[in-house]
């Protein structure tokens, strides 16, 4: 796997969630993916970021453009130093939540990406990765 | 700085001012077009006179403490204003910092044969000034953070205007993120106008949404229940294939909310829930006649 283009993000507030949005749609235009898996990629993105504001305060999100067999995609990399998820088959499950949500940040993002990788320690911090492929289904 | 250097410098108020002002004249920053010449002259003059009177050998290495109260509100005054008017970071800081040179000139000039003194003038100066540019600075941002601030309420006031499309049915555009805030402004002007114009359906149109994740989904969710509370059923229209493909992956159930793809289509529904059928009038009138 290649990386071609890399970038960092930090979110901090709520209105940080508006410029990484567009920023990862300038992201996937660039590499043409089509409109429906830009919105997806880019409404899993959203999820994610709510989620690092709401129970970590923020934190840094990698933008990556990267290549594969000939295929291209967007990576992202959400990093946190929250208080870290005790129960990742738990989160996981939709309807589930500790905040008064709807239950579908984590299990929706998941089925809006090709990739989905979710990794936490409690009382250290949580760091999710998601990628879309370019024609990914 | 020795009171004897302070006191000059409190002597020769106006030789300062002229030099301050021909410094500030010669730069290229200079705004002739933002603020006139005169009102510029004000500005310099009553910053200098309350610097003047305040400085004394004590207090000059702290401009933190009170006597600087009436600079420090002055100088906040007069940037705040820049900010406000367009001015940029730079030619607010040339402010302060040609009003050194001033200072220093005229310092110099006087005591040429007297290099320790000078330089402890200079020194002092150089410290006294700089703080001064950090209030400047401060207070710049603080001024355009504000006119930020007001342009985001006045941006939230407008784009959430509620419309009676017909007797009795109200449309609400949302353009937009929907975050916490807005949903609460949205929610708010929405209700109040089903009672202001007795309406009985509400049409919701998120065309101009550009993401649908859970957290506006939920906040649409509530504003459907708080509108069938008042006793009006609520349509959400605009909703995009590719929204739609999102909304299903993402697993939000809306199927218990009346949904529509485009404005049109919904005030149909709305008609036909009214009892009320539009219809193409054939001009046979204007043909016999």
């Amino acid at each position: 796997m290649i990386v071609m283009t890399k970038e960092s993000l930090q979110i901090l507030k709520e209105q940080d969630v508006i410029l990484f949005r567009n920023r990862v749609k300038e992201f996937a235009t660039k590499i043409g993916m089509s409109l429906l898996n830009q919105t997806k990629l880019i409404t899993a993105a959203s999820e994610l970021v709510r989620n690092m504001l709401k129970y970590a305060n923020g934190g840094v999100v990698i933008l990556e453009i990267i290549g594969k067999d000939r295929v291209t995609g967007i990576r992202l990399t959400f990093t946190d130093k929250g208080p870290g998820i005790a129960d990742i088959r738990l989160a996981m499950k939709d309807g589930y939540s500790t905040g008064k949500s709807l239950g579908l940040g984590l299990p929706g993002a998941k089925r809006l990406v090709n990739e989905f990788d979710i990794k936490s320690e409690v009382g250290k911090g949580t760091t999710v990765t998601i990628i879309r492929w370019k024609n990914g289904i | 700085m020795k009171n004897q250097s302070l006191k000059f410098l409190q002597k020769s108020k106006k030789h300062l001012l002229e030099t301050w002002m021909s410094n500030q004249m010669e730069d290229q920053a200079l705004r002739e077009d933002l603020m006139s010449n005169d009102e510029l002259r004000n500005q310099s003059d009553e910053l200098l006179t309350a610097l003047l009177k305040t400085l004394n050998s004590d207090n000059i290495d702290n401009t933190q403490s009170k006597d600087f109260e009436q600079v420090s509100g002055i100088l906040s005054d007069i940037s705040v204003s820049r900010a406000r008017h367009g001015f940029s970071p730079r030619e607010t800081a040339q402010f302060v910092l040609s009003l050194k040179q001033a200072l220093t000139q005229t310092l110099e000039k006087e005591y040429t044969d007297d290099p320790k003194v000078l330089l402890d003038s200079y020194i002092a100066i150089n410290k006294l000034i700089d703080s001064l540019n950090i209030i400047t600075f401060e207070t710049f941002i603080k001024g355009r953070e504000e006119v930020i601030i007001r342009q985001t309420d006045e941006m939230n006031e407008i784009s959430t205007p509620v419309i009676r499309v017909w007797e009795g049915v109200v449309a609400l555009p949302i353009i937009g993120t929907l975050d916490s805030m807005r949903t609460q402004i949205v929610m708010e002007n929405l209700l109040q106008e089903i009672v202001n114009t007795g309406s009985t359906i509400a049409i919701l149109d998120i065309s101009g949404v550009p993401a649908v994740d859970s957290l506006v989904a939920q906040h649409l969710l509530k504003t459907v229940s708080a509108t069938r509370l008042m006793g009006a059923e609520c349509i959400i229209s605009g909703i995009r294939p590719e929204i739609a493909q999102t909304i299903v992956h993402l697993g939000i159930d809306l199927s218990h909310i009346k949904t529509k793809a485009s404005l049109a289509s919904a005030l149909k529904l709305a008609f036909s829930m009214l009892n009320v059928e539009v219809k193409r009038v054939e001009k046979n009138r204007q043909n016999n006649g």
